[in-house]
């Protein structure tokens, strides 16, 4: 026992203190007597939360035995437990708070990191204590699931991030999201000593950003919480974010206890004190009391029915092939995912002869490069590789480093094995390790498609992840479940809510039998609620098949089938599903010879993975550089063509979006105006531009605009963000606000617009909250807009005189030389310009589609809001769309050539929306038309809306193709979502030709 | 626009339906629903307040609704559908009662989503009634006639006098129990009154007075405990079921809860009609309308005020014509959509009131509360720098104990700072 609190200056004492803290994963205890530590201990419970208190006190008892204990309990899953046994319990935050101001009274901010929570408090000018709130990553338990990722220790993680050239950006509010931006990096091949650095610093942003939300972190700044007493990078993290000298970073020695710490001091002040046998008697009843956490339905009630249920799914087996005796032509099929590389060979009849599976580790090159020099040796002369095939995340890695004939995406690769298998299937489920994916089909093509997104993604590697933190290999843990007797109810929103609701359970006492039960529940449960949304099994139809590694889990599959109420069919070939469509698809379209990589050039094979950033245009994408043995190179990770330095070939296609963007900013200045007020690109002011810009040019303004998002825009302004499940277009608002000011523009103008134009097409013309008020916020939390003339009249733009009127009574006061003529005037130039820019907008519309037509291509009208165009919050999805061979349309340019009005089921009510169902109108009504609807994270509305677009456009036999998107900066699910979509429609074409 | 021409066809509450059908209303706010039911009996509907609770509630709304719709929503027709489920009522002589606001929030589709939930279910036959006060879905045996107005007027005046009450006795009462029990006597008393046609402003201040003397009598003992204020998104604030019974948890650790009352919701409903006008120009003639209805709804606020203050055992809410002006330089009054501005201003009315401890409730993504709740901290705490503020949002997959422990942190710098010196001789 060493250095920890020789701070504690009470002496006299005739009590022992002790101070136990109960954090989502580990447990913390001290015993300290007076001043003088005596004991201190920090450890896993493995969710056995009372067990190990228990084990602990009893560890410390040569301390405690024999004087009265003054005891208290904290942390988040101590709560249950210092209730039922009746010890004092105090919040962790105010025990840290307490801990320092006895300890460090020189303190200025704490920050701490726990397993599941992060804190924050402020000691100056009265005590300001912050938690995180309920939707956040960024703690311990998200450092250790991305090290799972990696696969790597967490120590190791924190060895590799010393190593850094290159922080990328990965999405820091939100778990989920930091692991979609994460894997793809993986499995492009980018340095796992850059992606180690990037994790810690995505946690450093959530916490200033989430957290501080604009409060400055200065002064002494003291670090606490396991986490960041455990990783040196964490810790360097921090100090260079905050630009914190030597002296003013403090990593206190009890970092890991201080909770418990305080616990103790907290102890010190209460009444009730306890002997030691008294203090285990009480936790060891608490032990034995039942928690009141709801329980399901046992996954088995008998043996029985578990045997009846394993021999059941015995009988979808494939036929294998022996590659010992085996002559003649093969197949091969990769299936590069997410977290698992799978292989397979098949023959002529398309047997099986050979097939892998495994975790990729984070190196798919190297694993494929691995089984491909294996499969080389078992071949020998007898068998030829005739035509390869690769599908999945690693796809385009993949085919460039081995001269596979072809890539496909994932969901045909799916649906070409399930029928391979059941031809007459009618829906397909698929759970990998990152992605939830089904299928209907309908005249044998794919009818719809339903990927999960950022808040539906429990899947595989989820639980993977959960098995490995409670200590448990995922196989023994899905074991565990199948038996369990009570099932615990875990909620289905995300896996940082899951993570909570383990703690509650855990809290309640439920064994980790019915937590595994209930995680697997819950995977189900989110599949078919979230993602497929179905009410019932019958919506599925009669043949279901289920894959993905995730169903190899019985108890995932019995999930299932008791959640649908039916029986499906899981081949016992589940994992590879993807590998065998792979190799069909090759097997059915090779003409000519193979291309697949000879084992000669196996042998030479070399890969190398470099990283390096884009400067064709302002988005600075972050982009991979693989180069292989031939000096092939393969460049991943941008946004458009500008960067693999390729030539477009042909008569370039009209592109809307684009169009939109270069009307806007295009609009000129005027420098020799006598003053300047700058308009924040974002949100509403995208469409309005034009009408804004031409109103405060004729009033005499330079009108600055602040250009287009960018992530660095992004940055400017997002430790002023007060809610940070806000939508990103939202969020970024800030970071406009903060350009313009440090543009040193004399005014920023966004006004509060309740209603927007009433376009006579609905009941009504709203603008969402967000966008009609979002300067009031602006206005509360950006401290710097003092320094600047903030404009933001409540006005009415439906109405010229209404709008003359409420801009004279705002501006004059301000600006008295601008007369209410002036205003009358410029406000009808306003009104033209709008009708001008929307006119040039339906214009270029209706030339895209000619265009369309006259080189037979497929129109996708991406529709949404205006400000979709912008290329940071909208991704500069449009140029993917562009590169798949879709004409970009929008729909503000299509919605008028509807000819009919949308019947729908919901009030009408937003102006932005009532051109988005007339768009998917449009839509139905032309063959040669698609849509998109790109919905941003946190649109409320949006839960609204995306249900109505899909029933217009699926009512008249249209797909609907849905983009959910917030920080996320990786294009990948992105880009297999629009696959499948031109995928679907080629099946669809197919089969129309057929007939 | 009585009738949306957008909208496809749904089935109607006819006047045939009146005689034998079942109206369900959904547990919103208890306290006054069960006065307002007893009302509505009085007109010839037969309705019922829903009070089936617990996860069935939640599996039925996460089934039917868009799971990305807000908690409300989904509570709300998740508790209609399991009771439809649950055999208690004949479905087909069964209609269903939601309100609507008819804002720029999505709430205003509520009752739409409730119709394509019954649809999806195989209720589609199963009639939707409106409760709004914005002319929406005119059509339908349900009227709100004048009367029938005025008498759900003094529900509201009732409920908001006993839900103030019964928070400022329950932390001290000797006698668990009482409170609850004394505002269930009066809830039964006024109903059968108010069915028996006995309504007048006298008689409604009569019985302010009597049952402030009740509450009054009920015996109370012990120190003054830390005051913790709710605002937020109205069903959350108000509802049991959607915020894990927040009241009771707040007493159970010591706290007396203040709760901002359902008639300045209703007043800044009515409010905002006028400044629509103000700010924008539009609807001249209701503003008018709406101004006497201000006027007509505040003395019958000021009625109440008034029967507290001259009792004298109890605080009085403050009265609505003071509440705008707190949020000037915090907030523009013509956030207009959700709670809007009056959010806001119920904050700092609470710190005036003495309750500087919050809980500012909201769903998961609520997106008004962006702006009027978390988005308004910053500027109220630098105003009043011992504000102790914590927002929590309430959601399906969001966890009791994550909720209490953010709220056992707000409530530890409440305790802190209490004045502990005893209040009752």
């Amino acid at each position: 026992m060493t250095n920890t609190t020789e701070f504690i200056s009470k002496t006299g004492e005739n009590f022992i203190k002790l101070g136990i803290d109960i954090g989502s994963t580990t447990a913390k205890i001290v015993v300290i007597d007076g001043d003088k530590p005596l004991f201190e201990k920090y450890e896993r419970h493995f969710s056995m939360v009372r067990a190990k208190t228990l084990e602990l006190i009893k560890e410390a008892r040569p301390y405690l035995e024999g004087r009265p204990i003054k005891a208290a309990i904290s942390g988040s899953a101590g709560l249950g437990l210092a209730e039922e046994a009746d010890i004092p319990f105090v919040q962790e935050v105010f025990a840290t708070a307490e801990m320092a101001k006895n300890i460090a009274p020189d303190v200025n901010v704490v920050i701490e990191l726990g397993g599941e929570d992060a804190k924050i408090i402020f000691f100056d000018g009265g005590i300001d204590q912050r938690m995180n709130g309920t939707c956040a990553g960024g703690t311990g338990a998200f450092i250790d699931q991305m090290a799972t990722l990696l696969d790597v220790s967490p120590d190791e993680l924190d060895d590799l991030s010393l190593d850094c050239h290159k922080i990328y950006p990965i999405a820091s509010r939100c778990g989920v999201f930091a692991k979609t931006d994460i894997q793809p990096l993986l499995n492009q091949g980018a340095r796992k000593e850059d992606i180690a650095a990037s994790i810690y610093q995505s946690v450093v942003n959530q916490t200033i950003a989430g957290l501080a939300q604009g409060r400055k972190i200065d002064g002494k700044v003291m670090f606490l919480g396991g986490p960041i007493s455990f990783n040196r990078g964490l810790k360097k993290r921090f100090v260079e974010t905050l630009a914190l000298s030597e002296e003013n970073a403090v990593f206190p020695p009890f970092a890991k206890v201080s909770v418990a710490l305080g616990a103790s001091i907290y102890a010190s002040k209460q009444d009730a004190s306890f002997t030691y046998d008294e203090l285990c008697s009480r936790i060891e009843k608490a032990q034995n009391t039942s928690g009141n956490v709801q329980t399901l339905a046992p996954l088995f009630e008998t043996k029985d029915e578990y045997i009846e249920f394993s021999d059941r799914h015995k009988k979808a087996s494939v036929e294998m092939g022996n590659i010992d005796t085996y002559c003649g032509r093969a197949y091969l099929g990769i299936d590069c995912g997410s977290t698992t590389t799978k292989l397979v060979l098949i023959d002529e009849n398309c047997n099986i002869l050979y097939s892998f599976y495994d975790s990729n580790k984070g190196e798919p090159v190297e694993i494929v490069r691995e089984q491909l020099s294996k499969l080389y040796r078992l071949l020998s002369d007898r068998i030829k590789i005739c035509g390869s095939a690769v599908t999945g995340y690693g796809e385009e890695l993949i085919k460039h480093a081995f001269s596979i004939d072809f890539g496909i995406v994932e969901t045909m690769a799916h649906f070409g094995a399930a029928r391979h298998f059941q031809p007459n299937v009618d829906f397909i489920l698929d759970i990998g390790g990152q992605d939830i994916k089904c299928f209907k089909v309908r005249n044998n093509s794919i009818d719809s498609i339903m990927l999960n997104e950022a808040c539906s993604s429990g899947c595989g590697s989820f639980l993977e992840t959960f098995a490995k933190s409670l200590g448990y290999s995922i196989s023994d843990f899905a074991k565990m479940a199948l038996f369990a007797k009570k099932p615990v109810q875990l909620g289905t929103r995300c896996t940082v809510f899951m993570n909570s609701s383990v703690k509650q359970a855990q809290k309640d006492g439920a064994d980790i039998a019915d937590i595994s039960a209930g995680l697997s529940v819950s995977v189900v449960k989110n599949a078919i609620y979230k993602v497929i949304r179905a009410n019932s099994a019958s919506e599925l139809g009669r043949n279901i098949v289920v894959q993905g590694g995730t169903f190899y889990n019985d108890a995932v599959l019995r999930a299932f089938e008791k959640e649908l109420g039916h029986n499906v069919i899981r081949p016992s070939i589940a994992g590879l599903m993807g590998a065998y469509g792979a190799a069909l698809y090759a097997k059915d379209n090779i003409s000519g010879n193979s291309s697949t990589i000879s084992q000669k050039a196996l042998e030479e094979f070399t890969h190398t993975a470099k990283s390096a950033t884009c400067h064709g245009c302002t988005n600075n994408c972050s982009l991979t550089v693989n180069t292989f043995s031939d000096g092939k190179k393969l460049i991943s990770g941008n946004k458009c063509e500008k960067g693999l330095g390729g030539t477009q070939s042909g008569e370039s296609a009209p592109n809307v979006h684009q169009f939109k963007r270069d009307y806007i900013l295009s609009l000129p200045q005027n420098g020799a105006a006598k003053r300047s007020v700058g308009f924040p690109l974002a949100l509403g002011m995208y469409e309005l531009a034009p009408f804004w810009h031409a109103i405060f040019t004729q009033l005499g303004f330079n009108v600055i605009l602040s250009g287009m998002s960018s992530r660095n825009i992004y940055a400017l302004g997002q430790n002023s963000i007060p809610s940070d499940t806000a939508c990103y277009p939202a969020k970024i608002m800030h970071g406009h606000i903060q350009k313009l000011i440090d543009e040193k523009v004399d005014a920023i103008f966004y006004p509060c617009l309740t209603y927007n134009f009433d376009e006579k097409a609905a009941d009504n013309h709203f603008n969402c909250p967000v966008v009609a008020y979002y300067s009031e916020l602006l206005h509360s939390n950006m401290d710097s807009l003092r320094q600047v003339e903030f404009l933001y009249p409540y006005l009415n733009i439906e109405n010229e005189k209404e709008l003359s009127r409420g801009l004279y009574e705002y501006l004059s006061p301000k600006y008295p030389d601008i007369t209410k003529g002036d205003i009358k005037k410029a406000v009808k130039c306003g009104y033209e310009a709008h009708k001008n820019y929307m006119g040039a907008v339906e214009l270029e519309a209706a030339k895209a589609i000619e265009f369309a037509r006259k080189h037979k291509r497929r129109i996708l009208v991406l529709a949404g809001r205006p400000y979709n165009i912008d290329m940071e919050t909208g991704h500069g999805i449009d140029k993917l769309c562009e590169m798949l061979g879709f004409v970009v349309v929008s729909e503000d340019g299509v919605w008028k050539m509807a000819k009919e009005k949308p019947k729908i089921n919901v009030l009408n009510q937003w102006t932005y929306h009532s051109r988005l169902y007339n768009a998917a109108r449009f839509v139905c009504e032309n063959e040669d038309a698609e849509l998109c609807q790109l919905v941003y994270f946190g649109c409320g509305v949006d839960a609204v809306t995306t249900d109505e677009t899909r029933d217009i456009l699926e009512d008249s036999g249209k797909l609907y193709t849905q983009i959910k998107i917030d920080e996320i900066t990786n294009m990948g699910a992105v880009k297999i979502r629009l696959r499948s979509l031109i995928g679907a429609l080629e099946e669809r074409g197919n089969s129309h030709e057929q007939k | 626009m009585s009738k949306s021409k957008y909208i496809r066809k749904y089935p109607v509450f006819t006047e045939e339906m009146k005689k034998d059908y079942t109206i369900l209303i959904p547990t919103m706010l208890p306290r006054h629903f069960k006065i307002m039911i007893g009302i509505m009996k009085s007109y010839g509907y037969n309705a019922v307040l829903l009070e089936n609770m617990g996860p069935d509630v939640i599996t039925q709304g996460l089934k039917y609704v868009h799971n990305d719709t807000c908690y409300p929503a989904q509570l709300v027709i998740g508790q209609m559908l399991d009771a439809l489920e649950s055999g208690k009522y004949d479905k087909h002589k069964v209609a269903l009662m939601i309100t609507q606001t008819g804002g720029g929030c999505r709430a205003s589709n509520y009752i739409h989503l409730l119709r394509k939930a019954l649809e999806k279910a195989g209720y589609g036959y199963i009639p939707v009634i409106s409760l709004n006060f914005s002319g929406l879905e005119k059509e339908g045996a349900f009227k709100l006639t004048v009367p029938l107005v005025h008498r759900l007027l003094y529900a509201i005046c009732y409920g908001d006098l006993m839900m103030n009450l019964v928070n400022q006795t329950k932390p001290y009462e000797k006698n668990i129990g009482d409170a609850e029990a004394l505002a269930d006597a009066w809830t039964e008393r006024l109903t059968s009154e108010m069915a028996q046609g006995k309504v007048s402003r006298k008689l409604a201040k009569q019985n302010y007075a009597k049952i402030i003397e009740d509450f009054a009598k009920i015996p109370k003992q012990g120190v003054p405990k830390p005051k913790v204020g709710i605002v937020g998104e109205i069903f959350v604030k108000f509802s049991p079921l959607g915020n894990n019974n927040l009241e009771d948890f707040l007493v159970s650790e010591g706290a007396e809860v203040v709760v901002p009352g359902l008639l300045d919701f209703c007043l800044y409903v009515v409010y905002n009609g006028v400044l629509d006008r103000k700010l924008y120009g539009r609807n001249r003639k209701s503003a008018i309308i709406y101004s006497m209805l201000i006027k007509f709804f505040q003395s019958y606020q000021m009625d109440l005020i008034k029967a507290i203050e001259n009792e004298g055992s109890f605080n009085a809410p403050m009265p609505f014509a003071k509440v705008p002006p707190l949020t000037e330089g915090i907030i523009g009054m013509g956030v207009k959509m959700g709670e809007g501005w009056l959010l806001t201003a119920e904050m700092i009315e609470l710190i005036h009131e003495g309750a500087k401890n919050i809980v500012c409730t909201q769903p998961f993504g609520c997106l008004p509360n962006h702006i009027v709740g978390k988005g308004m901290m910053k500027p109220i705490k630098e105003r009043y720098p011992d504000a102790n503020i914590v927002a929590i949002d309430y959601d399906s997959g969001a966890t009791k104990i994550n909720q209490e422990n953010r709220i056992k942190l707000m409530l530890s710098t409440a305790v802190m700072s209490q004045d502990k010196r005893p209040m009752f001789k």
